[in-house]
Formats: C-alpha cells, structure tokens, sequence
C-alpha cells in the first residue's frame, strides 16, 4: 500500500504543531530567567520599582506560557496518535526521557508558577523569589529531557535492536543521557530561546522609549535584556558552532543540505550568502549556485576543527567516494535489505522453532544492523533531505543571529552611556528584530528536523515507517482542526499581549 | 536495587505506579468538574471569577498529571502507547482538543481584548470538564472492555474500525466508567471551594450541588462497580490470552488487599460527602482525594495483576497487550524505577506549596486586590 499522503499528512501535522509550540516555548525560556534576575534586583534592593518591572513581565511570560503548555501537550500525544510504529520501535529508549521530564520539570514548573503568580502576599519574598527561579529551572530542565530525546533521533547511541521483539532496546542510559548530540543541540536550543527572550524585552522597551512612555522602567529593562542577551547571544554562537561540528560527524547529509555542497572537497569554504541553482542534479557538472559569496575553509573547519579536512557532498554520499572510501547509498541500501530479509527470516524460523535458521538470520542481521533503515528506501538519491529549504532555513538563522548579536552590543554599549533613548534607529530596530527573532527560531528548527528527512531516526528508521495505520481523512481533519484552533489561539495570545503591553507597567 | 528484581516484577511495579499517577489524576480532575459549575454555583461575575481563580492555582497540576500518565505509560508501556494513541485516533485527539482549550482559558478569560470573549473561554471550560472527562472515562473503560485493534509479528498495530476508538461510546460499561468520573470530579469540586473560599453564598450553593451531582456519582458509580464484578474479562496463561468469566470478581477475591483498598477509599469518599452535608466540615476534600486514589488505583490494579490484560482486542484475542508483552526492557524498566524515586519528593513539594497557598482561604477582597488573578 503507498502511504506517502498518509506520512505527509503526518509529518504536516506534527510540523504545525511543533512550529506553533516554538512560538511559545523560547519566550518561556528566556523571559523566566530575565524575570528571576529582575526579581533578584528587588528582593536585593528592596525598590518597589523593580517589583513592578517583575510583574509586568511576569504578567506577559504568563500569557505565552499557557499557550505553551497547550501545544506541548499535543506533541508528546502525536508521539502515540500518528507514529505509533516509532512509539514502539524505539519506545524503549523514547518514552523514559519524556516521562522524566513529566516528574522531574513539569510538576516543578505548574507547581510554582502558582506561587510565582499568586504567591506575593502568601510567601515570604525570599520564598518567592525562590519559586521563581524554580519556574526558570524548571522550564529549562523540561527542555534538557525533550532534547536528550531529540538529540537521540539526530544520532541514536547506546541502544540494540531486539529480533525477539522487532526493537530497539536501550543498552546505556548515560549514553542516551550525554550524547555529544543532545548536549549540543539542548545548549544551543536554550541558548536561542535566552536570545529570544531578551529580544523580546528590548523589542518591548524600545516602543516604550519610542513613544516617550514608561521611560525609567524601559531603559531598566532595556540594559537587562541587553545584557542577557548579548551574553547569550555569543553563547549562541559558541553551541552552533559545536552542532555544526556535531552534525559533520553524524548527519553528513544534512550538513552537505545546509551549505548546498554537492562536490565534496577539502579545504571547503562557507557560502555566507547565495542563490540555489535548482536545476542541479546529483552527479550532473552544472554549478550549485547561480551566484555566491564563500568564506574559504570555514566549513572544513567548522565541522572538522581542522582547515584542510574533507566535506563530503551531496555526490560523494549518494554515489560514494572510492579514493576517501566513502560508500555509495545503493551499497547502504542493498545491506539494509539484506538486514530486513534477515530479520524476516528469524521471525518465520521463530515461529517454525527451528534454531539453526534462526541463529543464521540473527548472525547475518548483526552484520548489517547499522544499515537496518536503509532497508526500507527505494532510490539512494533518497537518503538526501529538501536542499532548498534547508540550505535557506540555515542561512537565515545565522545571519539573523549574527545581526542579534551585533543589535545587542549597541543596545548595551548605548544604554551604558546613558544615550539609548535619542538612538531612534535603533530603538526601531529592537522593536523590528522581535518577529525576526522567531524567523530565526524556526529557521532553526527547520534545519534540524527537515534536515534530518527522511529519518524519524537518523539511518534507522525512515518517517515512512515510523507513522501509525490510520486512514488520511482522519489526519486530514485533525490537521485542519488545529491549524485552525492554533491559528484562532495565537491570535487571542498576540492580542492579549499588545493590549498588555499598551496598558504598560502600571497597571500591570 | 531494582536492576536485580525480575522482569515481571518490575511490570508489575510500573502498572502500580501508572495506576497511582492515573487515580493522582483523578482526583485532580476536580479542577476539570469545578469548571463544570461555574454558573450552577456562582450567581454573578464576581463569585465566578473567585471560583476561576481557586480552581486557577491548581489547574496546571490537573494538565501536568495527564502528561505524566502519557509519558510513563510510553515510557513503561510502549506497545500500549502506540496500539491504544495510534488506533483510537479520535477518542485521543478529541481529548486533547478539550486540554488545548483549557489551558489557554483561564490566563485569556478576563484579559483585555480577548478576541474570543469571555463568556467563549468560559464555554471552552465547560467542554474541557465535561467532554474531556467523560472521554478519559471511556477511554480508560476500554481498558476493561477492550479495543479493536490487531498486531502483527513486527508488533506494528491497526486498529480494524473507521470509528477509530468512537465505538467505545457505545458500550454502557465504557459510558458508565465517564459519567462516574464526570459526577465525581463535580463533587469533589464542590467540596474543594468548600475547602477552599470564604464566601457563605458560594459555599451553600456549592452544598446544594453537592447533593445533587453526589446523588448522581453513587448512582452511576453503584452501576459501574455491578457491572464490573457481573462481566466477563480476559485471562493469559503462557502468552495465550483467553476468555475468563467474572475475570474482575475473581481478581478482587484472589488479592484481598484490592478489596481493602477499594471499601476504604469508597468509604473516605462516601464520608467526605456525608461529613460537608450533614456535618458542616469543610476538609471534605482530603477525605475524598485520598479515597479517590485508593479506589481509582484499585481498579486499575484489577488490570495489570493476576494474568489480566491491560487492553484485550475484541478483534483478535492474541492482539491483546499484557504488561508482559507491551512493556519495556529490563533495564529501561530499571533505569525508570530509580527515576521513580523521586515522585515522593514531588509529592512533598506539591503539598508543600499548597499549604502555603491556601493556609488562609480565599476571599474576595483578595482577588479583588490581585492585580494578575484570573
């Protein structure tokens, strides 16, 4: 049966929920550690001022947050709803993160954030500022656990397939726990939600100022997030650089998707910027790009450390590279099979109880288990994700992330000096770099998820396998269900926020 | 510790500790059936926005337990996670279409240019506490009564109706186990603004409803627990699943321990009731919450123990998924148990913090002087 409407539906589905929940989830990053920071200040000085500053953002982090919470419900259940087959093939070592990230940060986050809201007169201040650090911690172990377990899908270690059970089993919790992947991507993912966060609040501050409103509160606020931001934006950068480094060693693919590269070379520079040529073919000599500007070596060394190392390519990793001894897909593909057909033949022999046979499969499946989902493509040109949207998706990430640095080092640099509310064009640019500071965190996850196409699990398990039985009406109708409750919630949520924010701290 | 203990016990300690974070979840769903009551109970604006705001300190808890149940039963469970999530499509997914709208709810209800209005965040409540929960209920009867699903020998499931799960509605035992709920979350809402306002008006209308739905969960209740110990249910002996005849009976007589825990927690909850309407106590809500556990857990214990599958298929009985065979590894199942440890901890600081919270009861000069309150 072809299913591919089924797994594209599907992945729609998964996809407008995840963009969505990303809509909501850096604000709470961010702005959680910006508010227990500003609280600090209060609790420190005890001027009442900054207690209105606290509030103020606090009474917006908590319009986002609920929001939030709504759509990430959804996906740990789309988990089960839509892609059942992974739910089972890699439950084993899927599930636990995500149930540690229900006792271990959910309770923490819903049981303070009472406290952190309706606690002012019930706690003593130290108890409350308390509770609302734990709200940030809280908010950001929640992240750890969901990222462990995305790291994982990225580049799955310290597992085995199971024949017995048709799975695979963990081996190694602290392999799954310390994947160099989930480390990085579980930095570099907070990271961008503090650099959101902190865009929000200058973006915020800089309309108060623009408008001459609320002025000692919004030049406050303004060197907080500033700050914050400037720190986290340079810790941006560092944990980027270190999931490049991550993603050449794992995922060649999606590295070689997000720079264009078809032929592979050593001493490859970065295109910083460029125009896709869209008629380029694998194997073909026409040239990647229409236009483009390279910075020399920097992709050698940014996924290799090292100037003169090799980036494979798009035709070096589907057609296979013989002097670097790189494989073709097809030799991938055929081990793959040779996997699946072993694993066919120990399940029959199971039921036959013949042992001899089964052994034979169970050795012959060892050998090729590494390949096991490349089994299940067609066409080794398969193994390579959307080069397009990938390739644009990762360069205006990190063009906007550069431009986030460099607008909060002259956010910080004027606001130390006293001068910020005359720098118009400035203040006009933190209130534009809010909408850009989601583009980028979209842009971001994009290149991470479709990227990775076309696994659920990187080499393992392609999303063609991985969804549930279900007939595409049904998911055709849930799919426009939400897209049109989300849609009518995130309206609500940007309403409600700019009215919050005209109201102005006061009455907040 | 746990890594020495036998697969099977650790099985049987995970659907344990699923039972308890389930029956954890119930009682929390008094959040869900105060929602239910915000006009039943307050007479205007002013009571239905203190009745918000009490049930609004403690909604996220209700939200975080249904993903906890979620998650460890993934995390324990994996096959049922895929064959029950994965085939009942529509009972699931229009559960959470009733939690999206909660949770937005109570922070957009009375914000300044809602766009939806108030009285809408209010109707989304209502959805949430009465079609949420009695979906849950179904949901959780089919558990007893079975899906219709089938697995092949890749473990890959397909569930064998269109209805996608929609049929469990149609069974009077699946309808019973959500209308118990929906009646029950409704008195153990009355009895926690009881517990939890200071306001004469709102605590004899809550009494007054009190009656009414208690009357209406003892009915459907009583209803539910007959036809549990009448049916018949499913047994397994070396992975062969097969029909039992009053399966649940003789679960409970052969663990004399579930009946213990069952009568007790029926009891607690019967005394709550009684004590609020006929003695004037205003702690209903503990002697109810901690009953509700018991008897919520119990039940679910029924499954779990004593050879019984935790989801038969009516469409093929060897489909049907045991804690034997839809569990995780050893070692995941270990891993998790150390993980475990740490829910008596959460425990303590939830009711820590609600004792903070609500060592004075709520008036409304309070909210009234709560510049963030719902």
């Amino acid at each position: 049966m072809d299913h591919t409407l089924l797994v594209e539906l599907s992945r729609a589905q998964f996809a407008l929920t995840a963009l969505y929940h990303w809509l909501f989830v850096p604000l709470t990053l961010g702005l959680s550690f910006i508010i227990a920071i500003m609280e600090s200040i209060y609790v420190k000085t005890k001027n009442p001022e900054w207690k209105k500053l606290t509030k103020f953002w606090m009474a917006l982090f908590a319009i986002n947050f609920a929001i939030g919470l709504a759509t990430g419900i959804i996906l740990e259940f789309e988990f089960g709803t839509n892609w059942s087959n992974y739910s089972w093939i890699v439950g084993d070592l899927f599930g636990a993160p995500l149930a540690i990230e229900g006792i271990m940060a959910f309770f923490l986050e819903s049981t303070f954030f009472a406290v952190m809201f309706f606690g002012w007169e019930k706690v003593s201040p130290k108890m409350h500022l308390f509770s609302t650090w734990l709200v940030a911690i809280g908010s950001n172990l929640s992240a750890l656990w969901i990222l462990v377990a995305n790291g994982w899908m990225q580049h799955p270690v310290g597992m085995e397939f199971n024949l017995e059970r048709a799975r695979f089993e963990m081996k190694s919790f602290a392999d799954v726990l310390f994947n160099p992947n989930a480390v990085s991507k579980f930095l570099h993912t907070i990271g961008s939600g503090y650099v959101m966060g902190s865009l929000f609040v200058v973006g915020v501050s800089s309309w108060f100022l623009l408008k001459n409103r609320h002025t000692l509160f919004a030049k406050r606020s303004i060197i907080v997030g500033a700050s914050f931001g400037f720190l986290a934006s340079i810790f941006l950068l560092v944990t980027g650089d270190e999931s490049a480094h991550q993603i050449a060693q794992s995922q060649p693919t999606k590295l070689a998707a997000m720079e264009g590269l078809y032929d592979g070379k050593h001493r490859a520079g970065i295109v910083a910027i460029g125009q896709l040529n869209t008629n380029k073919k694998i194997g073909d000599t026409q040239d990647e790009f229409i236009w483009s500007i390279e910075i020399p070596y920097a992709l050698s060394f940014l996924g290799f450390h090292n100037i003169n190392a090799f980036v494979p390519g798009i035709d070096d990793l589907v057609l296979g590279n013989t002097t670097l001894g790189i494989e073709p897909a097809q030799s991938k593909l055929d081990k793959g099979k040779q996997a699946l057909e072993a694993l066919r033949t120990y399940k029959e022999a199971q039921q036959m109880n013949n042992v001899p046979t089964q052994e034979e499969a169970l050795a012959l499946f060892r050998t090729n288990e590494s390949y096991l989902g490349y089994g299940y493509l067609d066409k080794p040109e398969k193994i390579i994700p959307p080069v397009a949207l990938t390739f644009y998706s990762f360069h205006i990430m990190v063009g906007l992330g550069s431009w986030f640095l460099a607008l909060f080092f002259f956010v910080l640099y004027f606001s130390m000096i006293g001068k910020i509310g005359s720098k118009k064009l400035l203040l006009y640019a933190g209130l534009f770099s809010i909408p850009l500071g989601y583009i980028a965190g979209e842009a971001g996850w994009i290149v991470a998820e479709v990227g990775r196409q076309p696994w659920a699990i990187q080499g393992m398990l392609p999303v063609g396998m991985a969804s549930s039985h279900i007939d595409e009406v049904s998911v055709m109708i849930t799919l426009g269900l939400f897209a049109i409750i989300f849609t009518a919630l995130l309206i609500a949520e940007v309403k409600i926020m700019l009215k919050q924010i005209t109201i102005g701290p006061e009455e907040a | 510790m746990f890594g020495t203990l036998s697969l099977l016990t650790l099985q049987q300690y995970w659907w344990f500790l699923v039972s308890l974070i389930g029956a954890f979840f119930v009682f929390i769903t008094f959040v869900q059936g105060g929602q239910t009551l915000l006009y039943a109970i307050a007479k205007d604006d002013k009571q239905r926005n203190m009745l918000v705001a009490s049930l609004g300190r403690k909604w996220e808890l209700s939200f975080t337990s249904l993903v906890l149940f979620g998650g460890a039963l993934f995390a324990a469970f994996p096959l049922f996670y895929a064959v029950s999530f994965g085939g009942a499509y529509y009972v699931w997914m229009a559960i959470l279409f009733c939690f999206i709208l909660q949770a937005v709810s109570y922070e957009y209800r009375v914000k300044p240019n809602n766009f939806l209005g108030k009285r809408t965040y209010e109707a989304f409540l209502y959805i949430n506490g009465s079609v949420g929960i009695i979906l849950i209920g179904i949901a959780l009867g089919t558990l007893f009564t079975g899906g219709n699903f089938m697995r092949n020998s890749m473990n890959f499931s397909a569930w064998t109706l269109p209805s996608y799960g929609l049929e469990g509605a149609l069974n009077p035992f699946n309808v019973a186990f959500g209308l118990s709920l929906f009646f029950l979350a409704r008195v153990q809402a009355a009895l926690y603004f009881i517990n939890n306002i200071e306001d004469v008006h709102i605590i004899a209308r809550a009494k007054q409803q009190l009656f009414k739905d208690a009357l209406l969960f003892v009915g459907f209740f009583i209803l539910l627990v007959v036809m549990l110990l009448v049916m018949n249910g499913f047994t397994y002996h070396m992975g062969v699943v097969f029909p039992e005849s009053h399966k649940f009976l003789n679960n409970f007589l052969a663990t004399p321990l579930l009946i213990v825990t069952f009568l007790s927690g029926t009891l607690l909850v019967l005394y709550a009731i009684f004590s609020t309407l006929f003695k004037g106590s205003r702690c209903g809500i503990w002697f109810s919450g901690f009953g509700v556990i018991l008897v919520v857990t119990s039940l679910l214990c029924l499954l779990g123990f004593n050879a019984t599958p935790i989801y038969p298929s009516l469409s093929d009985l060897a489909s049907s998924l045991t804690i034997e065979n839809s569990s995780s590894s050893h070692y995941t199942l270990s891993v998790m148990s150390y993980v475990s440890l740490g829910v008596p901890f959460v425990l303590g600081y939830i009711y820590f913090v609600w004792r903070a919270m609500d060592k004075t009861k709520m008036t409304s000069a309070e909210i009234e002087a709560d510049s963030h309150h719902y």
